[in-house]
């Protein structure tokens, strides 16, 4: 069969199976956050906890909770990985160093994910499971609970309540990811992924030689790593590592775990907003900007103009073959377009058009279609911002969804829009300006600089990625980008659970004869050029310097 | 504000606590307990392959084998990988990952041309005839794969130096060779750690 024919049927295939379970997912999401009813093992843990589950909660006591638990949970992962050696089936691996733990500890919280450190040779199995896998299911469901919070402040109406967020946690914890996670860990069992206790196996080869292949707890943690939008390996190769990702058949299921939840989660938000088509127009921009993001990575990595790539005879550097180009570049730009980060291939060997649009899917603000929770508010605040500039042109307040959108709304869309190119574009300019930065690059000229935009954008979008030649184990990058990931992840969901704040007191205002439709296509249209027109004019220059430079070199 | 903030935190370590029991200690036991059945738990333990009582490979993990004579090579290679000592050679197992080189890399280049050099040589062919994969390191360093091409292009000098027909060392390869997943899914494979045993055992008198 024709490789083009192959690659677009494998897409067709990962759209249809997304198409298939976005509408029970999403319905089945809805049910979850509005249900009145708690499970029996959920009262019991409330019980535990002391948490009253039927008072809801006011906005800033909302955030209190979702910064006190992730403050405890970067301290937890901290401790445990500097105290490595006390622990079980730690395999002689020794404490991990205090600038990686640091990093670490708000890489997996925040949702990031990124990776410093080999983790085969600096982790055993007890940070992996009792550290990592629990904040990849943690992490994700925090994300959730955020995202069905400001969901609220659309729905209700004359209240100062938006839920309750160890309510919410629970319950994505307990009804989403965990019966999700164990499903797609069998799944991912029957492709044949590892999932051993044991260090490591020897063999001896037809050559005598022997070698230790490092064995890890892989399923748990991968089905976790991809349907939380989470990306962290449990091999420092992640998805590219045949035990992670052994065959196209485990690659297409990866694929379909990272953007099934963000998908479905435009459904929940139909559903609970009692319009499935103001969802239907949002996953439409979603959907339109990853085919278009795929075609143009596709084209540019089959057409390479890299001398060494032009040398090679095609752009295999950095991916496997059982992968190819098509399937390394639907893994590509699904990671990027999610909060996900994981690879299986890197995309610091890719061409510059094709690392690029991975860079850009990320600068976008991760829209197509985000990570868990993250994406849905991501693309709700570009509808408000986008609902805003409509406004202004025909010089009426603004509404969305029978919520006027005052000077609060937009004060607090306007600073989540600018908290991430702020952080993206300060934090490239001053690692760039400082001494030590070329020695620490992997490739020298555009590609150089783009490594370091790259990884200034991963952090801040918790993303995880990375154009992996930079070298980040300097306390500098462990600091600032462990400060990116910070800024990326709480300062954004501090304005969105205000936003929720400040919807859920209005009053619904009746849609009248000049209200704009937002469940028709004309706003999808709207929604998705003050997007592109957000990003062009903020990352226009960084990304000339970068991929564009290379692309057409 | 700050008792609220205090509050919360107390009842987020709670949470936190039992959450970790469950999602960090139940759910990947109850998911390490079910890949114990037949069928999965060879996967799960990294899919080795055991010849003679001894475990000779792992079908996922490819590692190049050394010939003791280079002049004399039987095996089959595998692709590049980053992480090994000299521009071919085999990979380090003790981790995994790629070179991280762009295509506008000098160093790349370099390396991509030493490749072609020393494989058409190994070979006997033109360096024009070295195919893509056999060239560039992977994103692992231990893919356990190589394109239908560079099997085929190392099928003679096997077959030289093992005494094997040519035609059965084509045999050998084709069983090792995997199409694409329900005719679409990936692309096309040739297991080297699965080849490279299926010569050693045809070498082997029978008896």
């Amino acid at each position: 069969m024709d490789d083009t024919l192959a690659g677009l049927l494998q897409v067709v295939l990962l759209l249809v199976l997304l198409a298939v379970c976005h509408a029970p997912l999403g319905d089945y999401m809805a049910r979850v956050f509005t249900s009145e009813k708690d499970w029996r093992v959920e009262a019991a843990l409330y019980r535990l906890v002391r948490v009253d589950a039927s008072s809801g909660q006011r906005w800033p006591t909302y955030a209190a909770g979702v910064l006190g638990f992730s403050f405890v949970s970067i301290v937890l992962l901290y401790l445990l990985q500097r105290l490595q050696p006390l622990l079980p089936m730690s395999f002689g691996r020794g404490a991990v160093g205090p600038a990686t733990a640091f990093n670490t500890a708000i890489s997996f919280v925040t949702n990031t994910n990124w990776q410093s450190y080999v983790p085969e040779q600096v982790l055993g199995n007890t940070v992996q499971m009792a550290g990592l896998t629990v904040q990849n299911i943690l992490s994700a469901a925090v994300g959730l609970a955020v995202a069905a919070a400001l969901i609220r402040g659309f729905v209700r109406s004359g209240t100062d309540r938006i839920g309750n967020f160890w309510v919410d946690l629970t319950r994505a914890t307990f009804r989403i990811m965990l019966p999700m996670a164990f499903v797609a860990s069998v799944l991912l069992l029957i492709t044949g992924v590892t999932m051993s206790l044991r260090a490591g196996v020897d063999v001896t080869g037809v050559d005598g030689a022997t070698h230790t292949l490092p064995l890890a707890p892989t399923a748990s943690q991968e089905a976790v790593k991809m349907l939380g939008t989470n990306g962290g390996g449990i091999f420092n190769a992640n998805s590219a590592h045949p035990f992670e990702n052994p065959n196209a058949l485990s690659n297409l299921l990866e694929i379909f775990l990272m953007l099934v939840v963000p998908v479905a989660m435009t459904r929940t938000f139909g559903t609970m907003v009692g319009n499935r088509r103001q969802g239907t127009v949002l996953l439409s921009v979603m959907g339109m900007l990853w085919g278009a993001l795929l075609a143009v990575a596709w084209f540019a990595e089959t057409h390479p103009n890299g001398p060494a790539t032009l040398a090679a005879g095609g752009a295999l550097e950095g991916k496997e073959v059982r992968f190819g180009i098509p399937t390394s570049i639907l893994f590509g730009v699904s990671t990027t377009g999610t909060s996900t980060g994981a690879v299986n291939s890197l995309h610091d060997s890719y061409t510059g058009g094709a690392g690029g649009v991975t860079l850009l899917n990320m600068l976008l603000g991760e829209v197509a279609p985000g990570g868990v929770g993250a994406g849905l508010v991501g693309i709700l605040v570009v509808a408000l911002v986008a609902m805003f500039l409509a406004g202004l042109m025909v010089g009426r307040t603004p509404e969305y969804l029978g919520k006027k959108l005052g000077q609060r709304e937009v004060t607090v869309a306007a600073v989540y829009i600018l908290v991430m190119p702020a952080v993206v574009l300060l934090g490239a300019a001053l690692a760039i300006a400082l001494p030590g930065t070329p020695g620490a690059l992997g490739n020298t000229g555009a590609h150089g600089f783009s490594e370091v935009l790259y990884a200034f954008a991963s952090a801040a979008n918790n993303n995880g990625s990375a154009f992996a030649g930079l070298t980040v184990t300097s306390d500098f990058f462990q600091s600032a980008l462990g400060l990116a990931m910070l800024f990326g992840r709480f300062v954004l969901i501090l304005a969105v659970l205000a936003l929720a704040g400040s919807l859920a007191e209005q009053k619904r205002v009746e849609a009248g004869a000049g209200t704009l439709a937002t469940d028709k296509p004309l706003f999808g249209v709207l929604v998705g050029g003050t997007l592109i027109l957000v990003a062009a004019l903020t990352f226009f220059p960084a990304l000339a310097l970068g991929p564009l430079a290379e692309a057409v070199a | 504000m700050l008792s609220t903030l205090r509050r919360q935190t107390g009842t987020g370590l709670r949470l936190l606590v039992l959450l970790t029991v469950l999602c960090g200690i139940v759910y990947p036991l109850v998911v390490w307990g079910v890949s114990r059945i037949p069928g999965l738990a060879g996967h799960a333990e990294g899919s080795v392959i055991t010849k003679n009582g001894t475990a000779a490979g792992s079908s996922l993990i490819g590692v190049d084998p050394v010939p003791a004579d280079p002049a004399a090579d039987p095996y089959f290679h595998t692709r590049p990988s980053a992480s090994s000592a000299d521009v071919l050679g085999p990979a380090d197992t003790s981790t995994s990952g790629g070179s991280n080189k762009a295509g506008d890399s000098q160093d790349l280049l370099d390396t991509v041309s030493r490749r072609r050099a020393l494989i058409a040589q190994r070979e006997g062919v033109p360096p024009a005839a070295v195919p893509t994969d056999a060239v560039t390191a992977s994103a692992s360093g231990l893919d356990p794969d190589i394109g239908p091409a560079y099997a085929a292009l190392q099928v003679e000098r096997v077959a030289r130096v093992t005494g094997l027909p040519v035609d059965r060392v084509r045999d050998l390869v084709a069983g090792a060779t995997d199409g694409r997943i329900l005719g679409f899914l990936g692309e096309p494979t040739v297991n080297v750690t699965a080849l490279n045993l299926a010569v050693a055992a045809a070498q082997r008198p029978a008896g």
